[in-house]
């Protein structure tokens, strides 16, 4: 593999510039290191890092450019009669892109030979058979024009791939021998060093600024792309949410709110299984518990958030959703017909954010200055009533933050529902009936045999722009409340 | 003496010290009452964790063992070579082992009719693992030999009690009846339980085949996407931590970078599956399903845990050692490199390794990119193919197998969140231990 190959190559002249830099820089000052502005080590890693930071740079833009430059040229040989003849242009270049990658597979194998290849005939030879034998499968047979392009294909990349070698290989060397040049006694090889290594920190710094313009990124274009094929105003008014699964034709419905409701419902019921247990734990744990009882119950309970969340939606799937049927269900009540429910799932969710709210009201209590609890007692009242009459109040900012955050988390938990919640969308109150959420239906609708360019796939990423959206919109308002609220005593 | 004249109370309290008044009880019993709503519910959330792993082992600890059907008998040589002259001839080799198994019950005092039906619904078919076995070992005609064949999934299922007789329902696979020779062959000894060691070593099995299930090569996948998060976000995180701690002017650029990290912990899992699939997967045009594109899923999501983290191991080395470096004429970068970050190390690796048990549990991001759904059924060729060829993982495998149809599978996605809790907990561990170990106060 060239590629391999060609990064080994640059790994060995930055170990050898390191050495010569090193090197001539003694040499200049007759080995007395004494003389130099810098460590010897600093002037080989300057040579070092000549030789491969350019190259390297070069390497990826180029990496990244190249299939988009094939792309286009192969594209303009094309007659527009392939296009109209099949599906689409994006079809079209797979098409030529498969032919290519199974040429290469056949001589490989030595099914024939590399002047063989790039003088096939459609006319003459059955290519598709000839890949078939080769391992290679294609879907349709191959016209004269695609075969002619993947050939000009495999032609263009293998040049633009020996240039890039030659390139970069030489932009290696250049650098390597300028910096090389520079080594002498007089030269700031530290300071130059630093300031690369300060490049390389300031970059990683900037990998999460990137992370965040990814996704809004890949959100927003598929999300433009969605309403170009399905009206905005139908999906966030919409009341039905009932995909085709052919894939083709208008014949979809995808209004978001059911999915809304879902989600708000779920977590509605997981907050008011975790809000209360969380918060009272919280309260115990800090106020009343002996250390003792503190130091073994605390890590216990944090352990809930630090299981798996297919734990848990196991847990709901086929645990906790057959006890509810067992309790519910059509022997005794009657409420329930499957084991897959809102109220499985919100359960299930409230369970594991016990010790998210928890721990975080936990911080929030203890932040509380002891000298309100002893004015408190000083006034003669009883420790409950310290506490819900004035530490509560006092951390009450804080506690709805944390609650803001656990409802983030609620909003955005995948496994669980899409294990215990169920998969039919509805607006009903029924806690004991199946429901859907956004997540689940993002994993639905991207799981799915749905092509990615039809409207049933890329709801999904509308979907998840509303995701974001909301989670982004929660997180920044519960950290706001959170960090206005420690101003007060810190 | 004191001017205060001592005026006697207008009104004697009703109560003293030892007789509580009515208000006085009232306040003492909410403040009893509101203690004991504490204590519930820290005792429920404890009461949800244990009842949670007990449903955990109860369910799970079955896939650990397999049934199997414990038989040794002679092939003589006019049997074989009859039965290879035989048009059917594993069937004839499954007649051979029917009298075999009859005379063995008979040998022990079980009298109990079946026929060769019976023993295809209980162990598949032995005939073709006995004509195997015979074929590639001639010299072993004529001699004891001694087979364990793995028993069916439903036999399985009712040896641990996920199938009863009041549940049966007589089909192909299963029938009322033969749980009466399976009764009787686990009296007489042939049927047990053994380690089902192919289970943790073995690959992926078909929809249809619960019992030859193994989450082997799915470990694998997550091992390769492990070594990808591993080897990505510890430098990465590390490098923009420093940054961050050491170096960054106090200016908007740093204060959106924080901003941003903070609010990247909080983002949903499956937001990061979506951008892993429309930036790596149909973007970039990197493999789908392949452990690479997890693992550079799963850094982006690791990122925020392991720069929090070590950010606040960097703030825990005192400025003086910084101080002191700069004093003999160390530059900031020498101070913080020879300095700072070895002192800091033992708490970067904790952090690290949470960050990794985080993401070894994920699953969410896994799933859209194609990890659900591929069937692990080869282990990868070599290690560079590990991160390129299509595998699952261990999540993924347990979601795959938990949305199967057939139950024997949800005893396996069980047993492999316990093998997934095992390895979590042995992160935790060591993080702990690092943690204590070289854990410094300044």
């Amino acid at each position: 593999m060239p590629f391999t190959w060609l990064v080994l190559i640059i790994l060995a002249l930055a170990t050898a510039g390191y050495v010569l830099g090193r090197r001539r820089a003694l040499a200049s000052v007759r080995g007395d290191a004494r003389n130099l502005h810098s460590l010897p080590g600093y002037y080989g890693a300057n040579v070092a890092m000549w030789a491969t930071v350019p190259a390297v740079g070069v390497l990826l833009v180029w990496l990244l450019a190249q299939p988009y430059f094939v792309n286009t040229r192969v594209f303009s040989i094309l007659p527009d009669s392939v296009v109209s003849q099949g599906s689409s242009i994006g079809l079209v270049m797979s098409d030529v892109r498969r032919v290519a990658d199974g040429l290469d597979v056949a001589i490989e194998q030595g099914a024939m030979t590399r002047d063989q290849a790039s003088a096939l005939d459609t006319g003459v030879t059955d290519v598709r058979a000839l890949l078939g034998a080769a391992g290679v499968a294609l879907g349709s047979d191959v016209s004269a024009d695609v075969l002619f392009a993947a050939q000009r294909y495999r032609a263009l990349n293998g040049t633009a791939s020996a240039i890039m070698t030659v390139v970069v290989l030489l932009i290696a060397l250049g650098g390597a021998t300028y910096a090389c040049s520079r080594s002498t006694a007089g030269f700031r090889a530290r300071n130059t060093v630093e300031r690369g290594i300060l490049a390389l920190l300031i970059f990683a710094a900037s990998i999460a600024i990137l992370t965040t313009i990814g996704i809004v990124f890949a959100l927003l274009f598929n999300t433009i792309e969605f309403f170009r094929l399905y009206p905005a105003a139908d999906f966030f008014f919409g009341t039905n949410w009932a995909p085709s699964f052919s894939g083709r034709g208008g014949a979809s419905d995808l209004g978001v709110l059911p999915l809304l409701w879902g989600t708000f419902y779920i977590s509605f019921i997981a907050l008011l299984v975790a809000v209360p247990i969380g918060l009272f734990s919280a309260i115990y744990l800090s106020e009343y518990a002996s250390n003792r009882v503190r130091s073994v119950a605390k890590p216990l309970i944090e352990i809930l958030a630090g299981i798996p969340t297919i734990v848990y939606g196991l847990f709901a799937l086929m645990t906790v959703g057959p006890l509810l049927v067992s309790m519910f269900g059509q022997d005794t009540l009657g409420w329930m017909s499957g084991g897959t429910a809102v109220m499985t799932a919100g359960l299930v969710m409230g369970i594991m954010l016990i010790p998210f709210v928890s721990s975080l009201s936990d911080d929030i209590i203890n932040a509380v200055p002891q000298a309100l609890r002893d004015g408190s007692y000083g006034l003669g009242a009883t420790q409950s009533e310290t506490i819900r009459q004035v530490i509560l109040p006092a951390a009450l900012p804080g506690i709805v933050g944390a609650i803001l955050l656990a409802a983030s988390r609620a909003i955005g938990e995948t496994m669980i529902v899409v294990l215990g919640a169920g998969a039919a969308a509805r607006l009903s109150l029924n806690p004991f009936e199946a429901m859907t959420t956004i997540t689940a239906k993002i994993v639905s609708q991207l799981t799915g045999d749905a092509d990615f360019a039809s409207p049933e796939a890329l709801v999904a990423f509308a979907l998840g722009m509303t995701l974001f959206v909301l989670t982004l919109g929660l997180n920044v308002f519960a950290l706001y409340i959170v960090r206005k609220y420690r101003e007060q005593y810190d | 003496m004191t001017d205060a004249s001592i005026t006697p109370p207008s009104a004697r309290p009703k109560s003293g010290l030892f007789a509580p008044d009515a208000r006085t009880r009232k306040r003492n019993a909410a403040e009893k009452r509101f203690r004991l709503y504490g204590m519930a519910a820290v005792g429920v959330g404890l009461l949800f964790l244990l009842f949670l792993f007990t449903s955990i082992l109860r369910s799970g600890l079955p896939a650990f063992t397999q049934t199997v059907l414990d038989i040794e008998f002679t092939l003589t040589q006019a049997q074989f070579d009859t039965a290879e002259s035989k048009m059917l001839k594993t069937g004839e080799y499954q007649n051979i082992f029917v009298a075999a198994l009859q005379g063995q019950l008979e040998e022990r005092g079980f009298e109990v009719e079946f026929d060769a039906k019976a023993i295809g619904r209980i162990v598949g078919k032995p005939g073709v693992t006995i004509r195997r076995y015979f074929l590639e070992n001639p010299d072993r005609v004529g001699t004891p030999a001694g087979f364990e064949l793995a028993a069916s999934s439903r036999v399985d299922g009712y040896a641990n009690g996920r199938v009863t007789r009041d549940t049966i329902v007589d089909s192909r696979f299963l029938m009322t009846r033969d749980l009466d020779l399976v009764d009787a062959l686990r009296e007489a000894g042939i049927i047990r339980g053994a380690f089902n060691w192919n289970f943790i070593t073995g690959k992926d099995s078909g929809v249809d085949n619960p019992g030859g299930a193994g989450i082997g090569a799915s470990v694998i996948g997550s091992f390769f996407m492990m070594l990808v998060v591993l080897f990505l976000s510890l430098p990465i995180g590390v490098a923009a931590s420093i940054y961050l701690e050491e170096f960054a002017p106090k200016n908007r650029w740093t204060d959106v970078i924080e901003v941003n990290i903070s609010n990247l912990a909080a983002v949903p899992s499956i937001v990061f599956g979506i951008l892993g699939l429309a930036v790596f997967v149909q973007f970039a045009g990197l493999p789908q399903s392949a452990p690479l594109v997890g693992g550079l899923v799963l850094t982006l999501m690791t990122l925020p845990t392991i720069i929090i983290s070590t950010r606040a191991s960097l703030a825990a080395v005192p400025p003086s050692i910084r101080d002191a470096a700069l004093g003999v004429g160390a530059s900031k970068m020498q101070s913080v490199f020879h300095h700072v970050l070895p002192l800091a190390m033992p708490g970067i690796l904790t952090g690290t390794i949470i960050g990794l048990a985080q993401a070894l549990g994920e699953t969410a991001p896994l799933l859209l990119i194609g990890m659900v759904g591929f069937v692990a059924r080869e282990y990868p060729e070599g290690f560079l193919s590990g991160f390129t060829d299509a595998n699952s993982a261990m999540p993924a495998q347990i979601y795959t197998w938990a949305s199967r149809a057939d139950p024997g599978f949800y005893e396996k996605a069980w047993g492999g969140i316990i093998i997934l809790l095992l390895f979590l907990i042995t992160m935790n561990a060591i993080a702990v231990v690092l943690r204590r170990r070289f854990e410094r106060r300044w």
